[in-house]
């Protein structure tokens, strides 16, 4: 069980502030998210897009603007539990019992869920016989490739995954390559590296089709891909491969006792917090009268909810308003000398 | 103001007013009619907005933009008259368009 002040869901631009605003008072926080780096949003959907409404900040990307608050955040050192998605959250006593898919727990007076709207998950295939072979033989990502050695495997989709992992089985497996287009958003070189690999009989190309059906019992024998045409093809496979992107999907949060509505959280404007006490929502994922989805809101939703951790994390202190500018007891935090 | 139609998965009906200049999206949402979510909120960055345009509607829309076709390639069943409906801007040439949504968006 790991204990800490406050727990933050959520490593976007808002839960990167609100870490740093609760260091700044004096309380350690650890961050967990469901992806693989830290920024969220404008790291997952919009790492190249300029963003132009960042006070003091003319143009950024969102690339750039999580860099720029992992940077702030450089002089305290900062706990992440990325790939993680929380998955319980438990009241015990005055403590939050939290709890991970990977297992881990945590124990902490605040939860600040800066979720956004959700954590992002692989989409998926959408003819409902595909769950029963999830995880087996119908899979989002690749852990291990040695098992498709010698096998066929169907992948599907147009992006970067998709043509690199043809690529790359095609070495030592049957590839087909679907994709509902002739167009393929990939790496220009991957494009015609797989158009090469067609052509010599290494990749078998199947473009204009979309998987319609998955067939067997107990293991998975074939799939059907369909045309815009309605031409259906049957092929032998034993594995699917599905690379759609992410999708952003609220899962776990639903089931923690909170006042939701239309995927956003019920809060108050003073503490940013939910009808549960210790539990806080922040950023695009809070809801109360007026709410902008604006980056700028959620720093400042960040900034109060951290005050209010106080009052919980450390009970028989009062908490001190101060400024950066002028507090020695804040630039002892920084590490900055006077 | 031009008249827009949403058709559920279900069947059921909704024609509601939109303003010019927002976009098919919008329109949804701001009068809550089931079927869009458009999680990112109109930057065509999720494909949660996806609809399906009749096709003589459909040709009469101005051409999609780059990346939308992008997009459509990870929305939930995309068809050949697939659209984002954050990208379609409500005009009154769009009067009485009629856009059907998909079963689901994820």
């Amino acid at each position: 069980m790991i204990k800490t002040d406050a727990l933050i869901i959520g490593a976007g631009p808002t839960g990167l502030f609100t870490a740093h605003q609760l260091k700044l008072i004096g309380l350690d926080c650890i961050i967990v998210d469901n992806l693989d780096k830290i920024g969220g949003q404008c790291i997952e959907l919009y790492p190249d897009k300029p963003i132009y409404d960042i006070p003091a900040i003319p143009e950024c990307t969102g690339e750039e603007l999580t860099n720029n608050l992992i940077n702030q955040l450089k002089p305290f050192n900062i706990k992440f539990h990325l790939s993680e998605r929380v998955d319980e959250v438990k009241k015990n006593n005055s403590n939050w019992e939290v709890k991970t898919n990977k297992g881990t727990k945590f124990s902490t007076p605040n939860v600040i869920i800066a979720g956004g709207v959700g954590s992002f998950e692989p989409r998926k295939f959408s003819p409902k016989e595909c769950e029963k072979f999830e995880n087996k033989s119908i899979l989002y990502s690749v852990k291990d490739k040695t098992i498709f050695k010698g096998k066929t495997v169907s992948i599907f989709g147009g992006g970067d995954s998709a043509l690199d992992w043809a690529i790359e089985l095609s070495k030592n497996s049957n590839v087909n390559l679907i994709h509902r287009r002739d167009e393929f958003r990939g790496a220009q070189h991957s494009v015609d590296k797989v158009h090469e690999l067609n052509k010599n009989g290494k990749i078998n190309l199947l473009t204009k089709f979309q998987l319609k059906m998955v067939n067997g019992t107990d293991k998975l024998e074939s799939i059907e891909i369909e045309s815009d045409d309605k031409e259906i093809k049957k092929l032998e496979t034993d594995y699917i491969l599905g690379f759609f992107g992410l999708i952003m999907q609220l899962g776990p949060i639903a089931e923690w006792g909170l006042n939701i509505d239309k995927k956003t959280v019920a809060v108050d404007t003073e503490k940013f917090e939910t009808n549960q006490k210790g539990i806080y929502a922040v950023g695009d994922i809070c809801t109360y009268p007026g709410k902008l989805k604006l980056i700028l809101s959620g720093f400042h939703e960040g900034a109060l909810a951290a005050r209010a951790c106080f009052k919980l994390a450390r009970p028989n202190e009062k908490y001190r308003f101060e400024f950066t500018t002028s507090s020695k007891t804040i630039k002892n935090r920084l590490g900055v000398k006077e | 103001m031009p008249k827009i139609t949403y058709i559920e998965h279900n069947g059921k009906n909704h024609t509601i007013e939109v303003a010019n200049g927002l976009s098919v999206m919008e329109g949804a949402v701001q009068n809550n009619i089931p079927g869009i979510d458009a999680d990112c909120g109109g930057s065509m960055a999720c494909a949660t907005c996806h609809v399906y345009v009749k096709e003589d509607w459909f040709n009469k829309l101005p051409k999609k933009e780059d990346g939308e076709e992008d997009m459509l390639d990870m929305a939930f069943e995309p068809k050949k008259n697939s659209r984002l409906s954050c990208q379609i801007m409500v005009s009154d040439e769009l009067d009485g368009l009629e856009v059907n949504l998909p079963e689901k968006q994820v």
